[in-house]
């Protein structure tokens, strides 16, 4: 379960996010739709915990834990995953070598002991098959040189590895084709579990049509400032951000 | 009348002249040689130890950096020689090697060569005097105004001189170990040639051998030229564990029409390192690609240098050097890529990345291009930063601690110039080394 309470952030003296609160519960899949630079991805950057943001006053909680006063490797580790609006390229490094990296350096900080390689190439094998990664692009400098499709497959392909307790989907749609949504969306949907939560925050209601969403918030000028089901994603498609801004501005 | 200008000498500089008077009788050589080495060493005397205010000095103050003159080394003791004999024997020894010890040449420690390789001690060669072999090893041109070049001429004790016959295909490289044996701090002065016949294809490889068991200094040269048609590749493992060592290298190189030439060198450790890279294109449609990493922390201070002369049409040269920069260190480059007039259709490009680790830490760029040809195509670029943080972050997403993160960036910034040495043994060894590096790093 994620819990999010009266998050307040600033970027230098600049307010993001207004007194946020949020709850997700397991086996949830919440929806965050909002107009641009309203602060969706500041959220995901805070919750995962990057450094240019200050937290002025809240919490984030999962499964209990409180995120805030850990560094982002442990919040990894304790199963949280962000699915990046723009997954960063990384020259040099063999995208196998960093999947193995990454899954043991969490097993590591969890106690566990390393994959065997046969294992880990077991692992890696199904789950980029599911996801048509083919393995000539495993070998391949991490998302050098990859399509906008390409990046977010790897993404997904990552989360299914990792296999977190919680994941955040930043804008994943972005720069996807109907096609490449589609295995995208399958990669997720996948990975839907009675104990697994998700976060998905998109721009348009187009991903919601195949990562079906329980709820659905709004959010503008750093709140959230709407809640409902499925059907308000509908309901936003057709009359578009232009209420939830104004409203904001003239409050 | 004008005023008589009596420039002061550093210690330095008054025992390197009493070195010189005092190792003169018995550096090899009959009356040409002699010669070259008494106005190699007037060249040197009149300028000095380089300083600040030379220009291609500029970075790295020598009269300053390096206070004495340590003694120059002895031939080392038929004792110390069969010490090292055993440690050679060892498993992991490498194979078709040529040592020196202490600068001089160890046929006992070498191995035979392959068929179409002759190798012969410089002492011999130049006691021989062979006119053509002379010439060569004297730069013809290149270096010619560089006063630590021409000291090494002047005091020029041994190395090897290796002469790859016209269309031999070497397909082992050849390693040119550096050993020591002398316990006493001190100073070695070797030049080494390689000719490289047309059509032929050999690899050098130069390493240490038992990490620099005591403070010295070195003053090296290698002289290469490269045949019409003929492809030579080069490595350097330039590891200097001993702070308060100074070493200074020279690296000549010739290179013919229709030739491919590349080079790598990775600096680590040690007071002052400065390799010089002086290279020219002889002959048209060559190829050349020069790379460097220096990985330095503590006050290390290491330059490398480049003079790369378009001589000849339709070349192309590709230069790139990589510095990742801790604590207190300092790194230097210095590139100009000169365009003859009729070196038409040049294509040259120069790069330097450095990565600064700490606020302490600091890198000198200065690329420099000149051109005289109208039809070129030639650029430099240099950048200086540290790690990138978003890369960080979303290494760190993952799962990875941020030591780990950092070090799988470094190691990838710096790999990626390795992984061009076209030998996969090779590749290994500077990857070991540099993993070394950032592992004593991660410890702190
Ligand atoms: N690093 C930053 N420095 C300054 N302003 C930023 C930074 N990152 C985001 N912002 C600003 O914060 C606001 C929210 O951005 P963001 O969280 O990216 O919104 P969204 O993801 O909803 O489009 C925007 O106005 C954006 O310009
Ligand atoms: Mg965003």
């Amino acid at each position: 379960m994620l819990e999010i309470k009266n998050l307040n952030v600033s970027i230098g003296d600049r307010k993001i996010l207004n007194d946020f609160n949020l709850t997700v519960q397991d086996g949830e899949v919440a929806a965050i739709m909002g107009p641009n630079g309203t602060g969706k991805s500041t959220l995901s950057y805070v919750i995962a915990g990057r450094k240019d943001y200050t937290v002025e006053t809240g919490e984030v909680f999962l499964d209990g834990v409180n995120l805030l006063e850990l560094e982002p490797d442990v919040r990894a580790a304790k199963g949280l995953f962000l699915a990046f609006q723009y997954p960063l390229e990384i020259p040099g490094v063999a995208t196998l070598t960093f999947l193995k990296a990454a899954l043991n350096a969490q097993r590591k900080q969890r106690g566990e002991e390393e994959l065997s390689t046969p294992d880990f190439m077991k692992r890696v094998k199904q789950a980029s098959d599911k996801l048509g990664i083919k393995s000539d692009m495993l070998k391949r400098a991490l998302n050098v040189g990859f399509s906008g499709g390409e990046k977010k497959r790897m993404d997904i392909l990552q989360m299914a590895l990792l296999e977190p307790s919680f994941g955040i989907l930043d804008e994943t749609d972005s720069g996807l084709d109907i096609d490449a949504l589609r295995v995208v969306a399958e990669g997720v949907n996948s990975l839907r579990s009675p104990k697994r939560g998700f976060l998905v925050i998109t721009h348009y209601q187009r991903l919601l049509d195949y990562i079906v969403p329980d709820t659905v918030h709004v959010m503008a000028q750093g709140q959230i400032v709407r809640t409902g089901g499925k059907e308000l994603a509908l309901e936003l498609e057709k009359s578009g951000y232009r209420d939830y801004v104004t409203e904001q501005a003239v409050a | 009348m004008s005023a008589q200008i009596i420039p002061t000498r550093t210690p330095a500089e008054t025992a390197l002249a009493e070195a010189f008077a005092a190792a003169k009788p018995a550096l090899p050589g009959g009356a040409e040689v002699a010669k070259l080495r008494e106005e190699s060493f007037a060249a040197f005397h009149d300028a000095g130890l380089p300083h600040r205010r030379v220009e291609a000095w500029h970075y790295t103050d020598l009269r300053a950096l390096m206070r004495e003159a340590l003694p120059i080394a002895p031939l080392p003791a038929a004792a110390a020689i069969e010490a090292l004999r055993a440690e050679f024997a060892g498993p992991g020894a490498l194979a078709q090697r040529l040592v020196l010890v202490d600068g001089a040449f160890a046929p006992e420690l070498s191995d035979s060569m392959p068929a179409g390789v002759v190798v012969r001690s410089l002492a011999s060669v130049l006691a021989e005097g062979r006119p053509d072999l002379i010439a060569l090893l004297a730069g013809q041109g290149l270096g010619a105004k560089d006063p630590i070049a021409a000291l090494n001429a002047a005091l020029m004790q041994d190395g090897v001189v290796i002469e790859v016959a016209p269309g031999a295909q070497i397909a082992e490289p050849i390693n040119l170990v550096y050993a020591t044996a002398a316990s006493a701090p001190s100073a070695c002065f070797t030049r080494s040639l390689i000719v490289v016949g047309a059509g032929a294809s050999v690899r050098l490889a130069e390493t240490s051998h038992g990490k620099g068991a005591r403070r010295g200094q070195t003053f090296g040269c290698l002289v290469v030229s490269v045949g019409d048609g003929a492809k030579f590749d080069h490595t350097a493992m330039v590891t200097e564990t001993v702070a308060g060592s100074v070493r200074l290298e020279t690296f000549i190189a010739h290179v013919g029409a229709e030739a491919k030439f590349d080079s790598f060198a990775l600096i680590t450790g040690g007071g002052l390192v400065r390799r010089q890279i002086f290279m020219r294109f002889d002959g048209a449609d060559s190829v050349a690609s020069l790379r460097g990493v220096s990985l330095l922390r503590g006050r290390e201070h290491a330059d490398t240098t480049l003079f790369v002369e378009h001589g000849a049409p339709n070349c192309s040269g590709r230069e790139t050097f990589k510095y990742i920069l801790d604590e207190e260190s300092t790194g230097v480059f210095q590139g100009k890529i000169h365009v003859a007039p009729h070196a038409q259709k040049t294509d040259g490009k120069m790069l330097s990345r450095a990565l600064l680790l700490s606020d302490t830490a600091a890198m000198n760029n200065k690329p420099e291009l000149e051109i005289f040809a109208d039809d070129v195509a030639c650029g430099h670029g240099a950048t200086c930063g540290g790690l990138n943080v978003d890369q960080l972050f979303y290494l760190q997403a993952r799962g990875l601690p941020f030591a780990e993160a950092e070090s799988l960036l470094l190691d990838a910034f710096a790999g990626e110039l390795v992984d061009e040495i076209e030998n996969e043994a090779l590749v290994a060894g500077f990857r070991a080394e540099i993993a070394k590096w950032l592992s004593a790093r991660s410890k702190g």
